[in-house]
């Protein structure tokens, strides 16, 4: 066995070398772009989240932890989790939805129908917020209503919410629609035929196919839930262990110039950010073939 | 195919609800000022002046992010080097940061003490609370979006075309300039497109760094939040239409010049 393997090393399977210098550009070049683009990326991209994380031990872990006994940053962090937990379900829901009608049905306006689904990604989160203060604000056309039969919508956890799940809204829906458009009917026509229910199609047939996709959709949308700035600090009112996001309360904190604890609640969302990363990397290295790779955002 | 009537329901009442209802509002608030009320807010100096910065420097951005995207979408196509793997990652960043804290790390590296910042105060360039940091932030959340529209397109370019190219006499400069630049061309602009827009709406991590003096460093999104503040409902509205009805015109004038483009090549 052994001797085979070291033969084989003596015979001419060896890739050839590239040689083809006519469609590659001379190495100085070659030297030159990848220092440029990889200086732009340290420049902008490495040295930001480094300084994160510098400036949160900037006095000792001692500090850095204290930071996390802070009863408001607390509550900032459980805020965050429950408006994350309540938008991106629904969303997941919406997401499933429309990409199932708009898949695996034809009708006319379905372009127009897609174009409105991407919308709140072409709207600065600033107007976003704006639009729930508008309907839902002292002057809104919505709160006489709301306000007699609901509650409190502004400047409390509905509206943080609101304004998140309108911030995320396309997220998974745009990741399934590409995919499940390639994937066709073809399955679930077999399923179908074959005497399942609707419902057991697609528990059965249509979700094991686009498990991943969703799962990178749920990903990118969580994400983006839990560190909205712009519109959830128009709605929220900034009332102090009630109403502030971890977002919100890092503005409050770098205002009031402790920025150990700024960064130090900057420092969780930058790991966030990094564990999604790792994770969205890891799914477009293992399942490429099973996301709507070519159409990544 | 079973179940259209309650995706299709459910998905139109639930975008009607969150987005178009709510969207058209602004619509409708705005109209109430009338045309002359909507010219008066968006005419006075100092929305013009927010108006003019929050375009301006975001399309000086997206022009820095369209130059180094196409380097670093040609780089990572096309080059092997260490850590490519690792940094192709971090390209998305900007995507799963959140913006405050993108804001607050730019502002600690740009201010006059920090690493950066500390540097260029020796050549006598402030960045931090002028508007340069405000471009600083908007090149910074717009980053990923022109690499990763040029990079799926790149890899599509056939090799055969270059090596025809160079058998026919071209030098590699000529190749690279009349073969594969017409053909990511389009790509480019499209990255260059959402990678504005994206920079036109951005609020989070632009008002750490940029100081907020009006006039000089206030963006759009801002106003907004300021006439908020002062109960200003209507001059809130009116910025907010206008920058949407901007954003969509210049959106609208790209894809058409994009389609042209298109049928040209």
């Amino acid at each position: 066995m052994n001797h085979t393997v070291k033969d084989a090393a003596f015979l001419p399977f060896e890739p050839l070398k590239q040689t083809n210098s006519v469609i590659n550009e001379p190495r100085l070049v070659r030297w030159l772009l990848i220092a440029a683009a990889l200086g732009f990326l340290s420049l902008f991209l490495l040295l930001p989240l480094l300084s994160v994380f510098v400036e949160a031990l900037r006095k000792g872990a001692g500090a850095y932890f204290a930071a996390f006994g802070d009863p408001e940053t607390l509550a900032s962090i459980k805020l965050t989790f429950i408006a994350a937990a309540i938008a991106v379900p629904l969303n997941l829901v919406f997401g499933l939805s429309a990409a199932w009608a708009i898949t695996k049905f034809e009708f006319r306006g379905k372009q127009l129908l897609i174009t409105c689904i991407d919308l709140p990604f072409s709207v600065s989160p600033v107007v976003a917020g704006l639009i729930f203060v508008l309907i839902f604000g002292a002057q809104g056309w919505a709160q006489p209503w709301f306000g007699d039969h609901i509650g409190k919508v502004l400047f409390s956890t509905p509206g943080i919410v609101l304004a998140t799940i309108f911030v995320t809204f396309p997220f998974i829906a745009r990741e399934l629609i590409p995919l499940m458009q390639e994937q066709g009917t073809e399955d679930e026509q077999a399923a179908l035929s074959l005497g399942a229910t609707g419902w057991q199609t697609f528990t059965k047939v249509t979700l094991p196919n686009i498990k991943w996709a969703l799962l990178y959709g749920v990903l990118l949308c969580n994400a983006r839930a839990m560190g909205e700035f712009g519109a959830v600090s128009v709605v929220s009112g900034h009332i102090r262990g009630l109403t502030n996001t971890m977002p919100l309360h890092i503005e409050i904190l770098y205002n009031e110039y402790q920025f150990v604890s700024a960064f130090a609640v900057a420092s969780l969302l930058a790991l966030l950010a990094m564990v999604t990363l790792a994770v969205k990397s890891f799914l477009e290295w293992r399942y490429a073939d099973q996301l709507a790779a070519t159409r990544r955002h | 195919m079973p179940g259209l009537t309650p995706t299709l329901g459910f998905t139109l009442f639930y975008l009607g609800m969150i987005v178009l209802i709510p969207l058209a509002g602004v619509f409708f608030k705005a109209s109430g000022l009338g045309f002359a009320g909507l010219w008066k807010v968006i005419t006075s100096e100092r929305v013009l002046a927010a108006l003019s910065l929050s375009f301006g420097a975001a399309a000086i951005a997206a022009v820095l992010n369209a130059i180094f995207g196409a380097i670093v979408a040609w780089v990572f196509v096309r080059y092997e080097f260490p850590g490519k793997r690792l940094f192709d990652a971090f390209i998305d960043l900007p995507f799963a940061l959140p913006t405050a804290v993108a804001g607050i790390a730019l502002t600690a590296l740009y201010s006059e003490n920090g690493w950066i910042g500390s540097v260029l105060a020796h050549a006598g360039i402030k960045v931090a609370y002028t508007p340069l940091g405000i471009i600083v932030a908007m090149t910074f959340i717009g980053l990923p979006f022109v690499v990763r529209t040029v990079e799926p397109v790149l890899r599509e370019v056939e090799r055969d075309l270059e090596e025809a190219a160079a058998t026919l006499g071209a030098r590699r400069w000529q190749t690279v300039l009349r073969v594969i630049a017409p053909a990511v061309f389009p790509s480019l602009v499209t990255g260059f497109a959402l990678s504005f827009a994206r920079a036109v709406g951005e609020y989070g991590s632009v008002i750490f760094i940029a100081g907020n003096f009006p006039m000089v460093s206030e963006i759009a999104p801002l106003l907004i939040i300021i006439k908020l503040e002062e109960f200003d409902y209507k001059g809130a509205t009116a910025v907010a239409a206008t920058m949407l009805v901007l954003s969509f015109l210049l959106l609208l004038t790209i894809n058409l010049l994009q389609a042209w483009v298109r049928r040209r090549v």
